[in-house]
């Protein structure tokens, strides 16, 4: 077996597997600084959606829902083609439908994209992350959700720039899509491109992905569609779920898919200016303040003091205020 | 205006006399404050910085800690606005605050001899109190907003990425500005006293707040001897 599936078509052996993706192929675990090195560097893999393709089936979203064992809610019909309305704890993929008016061709398009977590090179939810371990990377890419080191505080919705986990209200962990990771460690790709009828999604290594994606793109150019491109967006270090989109110029007009996404810079500056500065300014007021205690002379009562208090109670001469700013707002 | 004098303080003669500095109420309230933001501080931090992470084991691991710490920041705002309506008007900033502040030299150099008297709260005090007032306002409206159980829904993640800084900033503030407090509780010598006991010497009240005691005084605001 190679060390990363190159397909998601192919079927699975029938005799049990080892899995193929441990610990010593993470490249990256939340709020671990002393990880160490992978053992080995595995292939990058990708899934590429190609918008163009898709028909708005959904078969992806039942093919995650039942590899996945989740069980969205039956909702309700609220006029829009969306279902669930949104992502979930137990929706990691959703269809969401645009309908688009061509202001250059005054067509309609029905724009569709499958939305899900993008498994950024630098993903913004690992970041904020205050849990050791519960948000890991893998050496092939895949960004996942470890849930039972998960809190449940929230961060990841904070530092994700696409909006994606979402947290149970029944167990306090996030959720998203996994990019399948169980099924990628044993030569499988994802569910969602497997159950694919178009060949909208595929999977494969991100260089074979790049360059399947190169084709589609020219085909889309010699129909009219000059802005094809690929959506890589390498604000966060591209990303391991790329689209094939045929207007790459306007990526918002898909259901808001971000221009340029990167991680907030108020996400960078809580993880990073505001832990440092304020871990120091808190350490220095501490050691200060002891160092203080050790070395300087306390501020004590001395007998006087209580003399002149004990004379004011009793109504004998004491020494007047000591001056005319004691009077203060009178 | 006069500064009115805080109903429950009053002067015991004796040796030493003692003077009256804070009800039960006030003391509860302090306490129950200063319990709360210690324990805010530890599972604050321990969400904060990976290297505190171990810090959650007190509260019975992470997920109990990101369940228990808005519940007490609850509890400390409840009991600090409890403990501000008691205190605001004894701190309202005066005249004699600002030259009390130019020569904080000499405080610090053991000559408070020549630092103007003062009524029951010196500048130092006064901005400790002001800093956290505001500073847990802004911590409980933050809080709310970054609340993922209960609150978080209802405001959009780019105003929850502004909370989320704002917290961890004021959280790192409150902190610096609660190692003053005690700081200067502990290097004030007799001061700890006012918050356990409720009461001060009279030298203590001569040497730091001596126009309190002069007013206490003169207002025969004298209780029973002990």
């Amino acid at each position: 077996m190679s060390d990363s599936p190159r397909t998601a078509v192919s079927n699975p052996p029938t005799q049990p597997m080892q899995s193929n993706l441990g610990q010593g192929d993470l490249i990256r675990r939340s709020a671990t600084a002393d990880l160490p090195p992978p053992t080995r560097q595995l292939t990058a893999v990708a899934k590429l959606i190609d918008v163009s393709k898709c028909i708005g089936c959904k078969a992806c979203q039942s093919a995650c829902v039942e590899w996945n064992d989740t069980y969205p809610e039956v909702g309700e019909n609220a006029g829009v083609y969306e279902n669930p309305h949104d992502l979930t704890e137990n929706m990691f993929t959703l269809m969401r439908f645009t309908e688009w008016v061509n202001p250059e061709t005054d067509s309609l398009e029905w724009l569709i994209r499958k939305d899900g977590c993008m498994h950024c090179a630098d993903p913004g939810c690992l970041k904020a992350c205050p849990a050791p371990g519960a948000i890991v990377q893998y050496s092939n890419g895949i960004v996942d959700f470890i849930h039972e080191n998960c809190i449940g505080c929230g961060y990841c919705v904070k530092g994700c720039p696409f909006n994606i986990p979402r947290i149970s209200k029944a167990d306090h962990r996030s959720y998203k899509c996994t990019l399948c990771s169980d099924r990628v460690a044993v030569g499988q790709g994802p569910a969602c491109a497997k159950a694919c009828p178009t060949g909208a999604i595929v999977f494969g290594t991100k260089a074979d992905m790049i360059k399947h994606a190169e084709g589609r793109i020219a085909d889309l150019k010699s129909r009219g569609y000059a802005n094809a491109g690929l959506y890589d967006p390498p604000g966060v270090g591209g990303t391991h779920v790329m689209y094939v989109l045929h207007h790459n110029d306007k990526p918002h007009i898909y259901a808001n898919l971000p221009d340029d996404p990167k991680i907030s810079p108020l996400v960078q500056g809580w993880k990073g200016v505001t832990k440092y500065v304020g871990i120091a300014a808190m350490s220095m007021m501490a050691v200060g303040s002891v160092i203080h205690g050790v070395f300087a002379r306390p501020n004590r009562v001395a007998p006087e003091d209580e003399e002149n208090a004990e004379k004011l109670v009793e109504g004998k001469p004491v020494p007047p205020p000591n001056d005319a700013t004691t009077s203060g707002g009178r | 205006m006069v500064e009115k004098i805080q109903p429950g303080d009053a002067i015991h003669p004796g040796k030493p006399v003692t003077v009256d500095r804070y009800g039960p109420g006030a003391r509860v309230n302090h306490w129950i404050t200063a319990a709360s933001l210690i324990l805010l501080a530890i599972s604050g931090l321990a969400l904060f910085t990976p290297s505190l992470y171990f810090l959650t084991s007190l509260f019975g691991g992470g997920q109990n800690t990101r369940a228990l710490h808005p519940w007490i920041g609850v509890v400390l705002f409840l009991s600090f606005f409890v403990f501000f309506f008691q205190l605001w008007r004894a701190n309202l900033p005066e005249r004699v605050d600002i030259i009390w502040l130019s020569k904080i030299r000499d405080l610090l150099s053991g000559h408070e001899e020549n630092l103007p008297e003062l009524g029951k709260y010196n500048a130092g005090q006064k901005f400790i109190f002001w800093a956290m007032t505001l500073l847990i306002l802004v911590l409980i409206g933050t809080g709310v907003m970054i609340w993922e159980q209960y609150f978080a829904e209802y405001f959009t993640i780019p105003a929850r990425r502004v909370a989320v800084l704002a917290h961890s900033v004021a959280a790192v503030l409150i902190i610096c500005i609660f190692i003053l407090h005690v700081y200067a509780a502990i290097w004030t010598r007799g001061t700890l006293r006012a918050m356990t006991r409720g009461s001060v010497t009279g030298g203590w009240a001569w040497r730091h707040h001596r126009k309190w005691l002069r007013e206490l005084a003169g207002q025969r605001k004298t209780g029973p001897a002990k």
